[in-house]
């Protein structure tokens, strides 16, 4: 031992031992960490507000609006790019329509035709990318690799492509834009599921003698959930952008139908027009990027919450 | 204040404030002092706080966590309330950190004396000469093999003990007041350890270097520690001279945790009594079994880790199957499992051939063979509840439904002594001993014949691991059924195995009555295992390299 010229005078000498209490019980201490509960933040609160305020736009708009999406307010006085005034609250557009029914009209549209689009891309990424996770390497191998040639793609010159050789119309632009963003849920879900499937309790459920129907659907879904929703509203985003996109290009939603994406591309005229007004193209950009700022706003949360629920757990 | 103390606390308070602005007390109160010299062990399991304390001597709290009270003072500087721009001249100046994994903690792109002398040289404290003198000065002080060159090579080109080694070293390289070493042995194979704490303990006393020394392990502690502190839920329940402590433990939880620990000793050995049982009936068998994984090469895979096995488990007894890491322990579990197919060699049930995949097992082949993991956390499913992983087996294998399973989950329940209400949580609402307790569950409900367990013990704490064990023990006495314990740990298979198969590479070694092999074991190796496994007394580290050194 070290010898010291004189004795540390510390009290580590003495035996010290706390008092033990009378009834002091050794159980196994509890580790689980106290249940965490989902709050929005006061960003995601606005988000919400926003989401739900376009949704409800989106599902009463066109019998709320105040004209039909191609009725003139004023039959009377003809003149593109009017400014707001009493009777049409946002102005007219480059064919004196009200821009506020328009709007309404447009917004049911587009997120109708996102909304559908991305359930579309989820329902055909979710089963190709977990089926392939679950079957062996060959299956795997062969359907990744027909997603990645898919996916070296651009996304807008494949949409392009399609739209222009099979024609524009709603169903049409769905099933597009759905089997595009197909190629990403694919990959998502694919990973998730890999990563699902080492976890030894998977491998437990196999060595029991589980079909793969059980493995999949009772200890694979329920943990590939959640990531998974959490990822459908950003994915949701770049549909509504997607969708939007193509529209201004003239590929999307047809004349004279509505659309924010067309209002945009229909109404760039009102920059040249000599004092018209500039609202029928910032009024549906602006709707197009509050929604999508407000869906990334409550996105932002739940993963900050399943995020931190996944670092607790490693 | 005396200089002759190194690093105090005082009423050290740490705590996790809440989103919701409440508190969670981590650390309630600690005191305890370093003295100049002298190696302090904080003892505790997890959950005791006892990283979050040793810390504290680096002025740092892990996210999420605050100081909220008291003081930790290094060299009489309180550091607490220190700016980060002061702590980052006193870390690594004064007060150095070593942490469990040398592994985790070198830059695999990077020399070793690159990384051991980095932080000096970049400080500026020393020039690069001296730092590599100082370097190679420490390598020969910590027993490492060729000192001259070691420096010059890459993590990846030494193994574990010498990487922890030279972590010492670069810990060490800035001749600081105050080492800190989190649990640095615990990741190492026994026989690793032994050498490993000795390179410690005369670096140590060498230097003149104060410790901290944190361990869950009493046994380890006692070989190098002069004062030992008890911490359980973040307060000090028992304090003193390491001698004192191991000796005369007077705190209930002390003496609770040297019981759990099942210290290694003669009189230990004396006390087993093993039933011999080599007359019971075979339930299977592994014959001449050779496994391996890789690519298949003329008829044998590339890396064979399991070379000619033969293995007998009897009904209702034991099979200890002891090894150290990359022994092939574990993948003789998945072998008779069948998660790996052997390519040479018999599997036998009730001396009926086995399909040597379970995918082309029977389910009633499957039910009788079952398999605990080691880690419960990933083991059970966190989107089930208890009683659906419970029950599942239940109704797959027995066709047990509604009332019939619930009724059967409860008693499996109260089986592993875990109360019925528990059926309705979610793992995450579980703790450690208790997510250990449904898996185990789970496996039993398939009314198996064969456990087979992997190191079901090794991620609990020593009293919830002891507590398991018992419940092993308990549940072979009144089921029947036949296990296999695996394990690195001698002393927990001593203690409840009938007989003991002690691999190495890939190869058994011995195998033998639990007794026989421990009283009286023939192969070099067993012996060197067997007397690798620290005794609860102080001194013991000595004897045993003198004894060694002497042969």
């Amino acid at each position: 031992m070290n010898s010291t010229p004189h004795q540390p005078a510390s009290y580590m000498d003495e035996h010290f031992v706390a008092p033990a209490a009378e009834d002091e019980l050794f159980e196994e201490l509890q580790d689980s960490p106290p249940k965490r509960k989902f709050r929005l933040s006061p960003a995601g609160k606005i988000g919400v507000s926003i989401v739900a305020f376009w949704l409800l736009i989106a599902l009463f708009g066109p019998f709320l609006a105040p004209y039909g999406e191609n009725d003139l307010p004023f039959p009377d006085d003809y003149s593109e790019f009017q400014a707001p005034r009493p009777g049409a609250w946002l102005g007219t557009d480059f064919s004196d329509r009200d821009i506020l029914s328009r709007l309404m009209f447009g917004a049911s549209r587009t997120i109708g035709i996102s909304i559908f689009a991305t359930l579309l891309a989820y329902m055909v990424g979710v089963a190709l990318g977990i089926g392939a996770a679950v079957s062996g390497p060959r299956v795997d191998m062969v359907l990744s690799r027909i997603n990645d040639a898919f996916l070296s793609l651009p996304t807008i010159m494949l949409g392009l492509v399609v739209v222009a050789a099979v024609g524009s119309s709603i169903p049409i632009l769905i099933v597009t834009a759905g089997l595009v963003y197909a190629t990403v849920v694919y990959r998502l879900a694919r990973a998730i599921g890999v990563e699902i499937m080492v976890m030894d309790f998977v491998e437990a459920a196999r060595l029991r003698g589980e079909n793969t129907f059980w493995l999949v659907w009772r200890e694979i879904w329920p943990n590939a959930a959640m990531p998974l929703i959490s990822d459908f509203g950003l994915r949701l985003i770049y549909v509504i952008l997607f969708i939007s996109s193509l529209s201004f290009l003239g590929l999307g939603v047809q004349p004279p139908r509505a659309d924010w994406g067309s209002m945009v591309r229909e109404n760039l005229g009102a920059f040249q027009s000599y004092g018209g007004s500039v609202i029928p193209v910032v009024a549906p950009a602006v709707a197009i990027a509050t929604l999508t700022i407000a869906i990334n706003l409550i996105v932002d949360d739940i993963s900050a919450f399943s995020g931190g629920k996944l670092s607790g757990r490693i | 204040m005396t200089t002759d103390i190194v690093f105090e606390t005082q009423d050290l308070h740490v705590s996790a404030p809440q989103q919701d602005g409440s508190v969670i007390p981590i650390v309630k109160g600690v005191d305890f002092q370093v003295p100049r010299g002298k190696v302090v062990a904080l003892i505790g399991e997890s959950g005791s706080g006892k990283t979050t304390i040793s810390l504290s001597s680096l002025g740092y709290c892990k996210p999420g966590l605050a100081f909220s009270g008291g003081q930790a003072r290094l060299l009489g500087e309180d550091l607490c309330s220190q700016t980060n721009e002061d702590l980052r001249s006193i870390r690594g100046n004064k007060v150095a950190y070593l942490a469990q994994s040398a592994a985790a903690t070198f830059n695999p792109a990077m020399t070793i004396n690159e990384q051991v002398i980095e932080s000096v040289v970049s400080r500026g404290l020393m020039t690069r000469e001296s730092a590599d003198a100082r370097a190679l000065e420490l390598y020969q002080a910590l027993d490492l093999p060729n000192p001259d060159s070691i420096g010059a090579r890459y993590p990846h080109q030494v193994s574990g003990g010498q990487l922890q080694r030279l972590m010492a070293a670069m810990a060490l390289c800035g001749k600081p007041a105050l080492l800190v070493l989190d649990e640095p042995t615990t990741a190492l194979d026994v026989t690793t350890q032994i050498e490993v704490l000795m390179a410690f303990k005369k670096v140590i006393r060498e230097e003149g270097t104060a410790a901290i020394y944190v361990s869950h392990d009493l046994a380890v502690v006692a070989q190098i520690a002069d004062y030992v502190v008890v911490l359980r839920d973040g307060e000090v329940k028992e304090r003193g001279p390491t001698a004192a402590i191991i000796n005369h433990p007077r705190h209930p939880y002390t003496k609770r945790l040297m019981a759990a620990a099942s210290p290694w000793s003669a009189e230990t050995l004396s006390r087993i009594d093993t039933e011999d049982v080599t007359h019971r009936t075979t339930v299977a068998e592994a014959v001449n079994v050779s496994a391996g994984y890789g690519i298949t090469w003329n008829g044998a895979p590339r890396f064979k880790a399991l070379e000619s096995i033969d293995m007998t488990i009897r009904k209702g007894s034991t099979v200890g199957v002891i090894g150290e890491s990359g022994s092939g322990k574990s993948t003789l579990a998945r072998v008779v499992a069948g998660l790996l197919p052997p390519f040479d060699g018999d599997l036998l049930l009730d001396g009926r051939q086995l399909e040597p995949s379970y995918r082309r097992r029977t389910r009633h082949e499957l039910q009788r063979i079952q398999f605990v993991y080691q880690m419960a956390d990933t083991a059970l499913n966190p989107r089930q509840t208890v009683g659906d992983i419970i029950g599942r087996p239940l109704e797959f294998y027995l066709g047990l439904k509604g009332k019939e399973k619930r009724a059967r989950v409860d008693e499996l329940l109260t089986l592993v002594d875990l109360s019925p209400e528990f059926a309705s949580r979610h793992p995450d609402a579980l703790s450690g001993g208790q997510k250990q307790r449904v898996n185990l569950a789970r496996s039993l409900a398939a009314e198996p014949e064969v456990l087979l367990c992997d190191e079901v013990t090794s991620a609990l704490d020593t009293i919830v691991a002891g507590n398991v064990i018992e419940l092993l023990q308990r549940l072979q006495k009144d089921i029947g059924v036949s296990i296999v314990f695996i394990s690195h740990d001698l002393s927990t298979v001593a203690s409840f195995a009938d007989e003991i198969v002690v691999m190495n590479q890939g190869k058994i070694v011995e195998r033998g009555p639990t007794k026989q092999i421990l009283s009286d074991p023939q192969h070099s190796y067993t012996q060197l295992l067997i007397s690798s496994v620290p005794e609860m007394r102080q001194g013991w580290l000595e004897d045993t390299l003198a004894s060694r050194g002497s042969q």
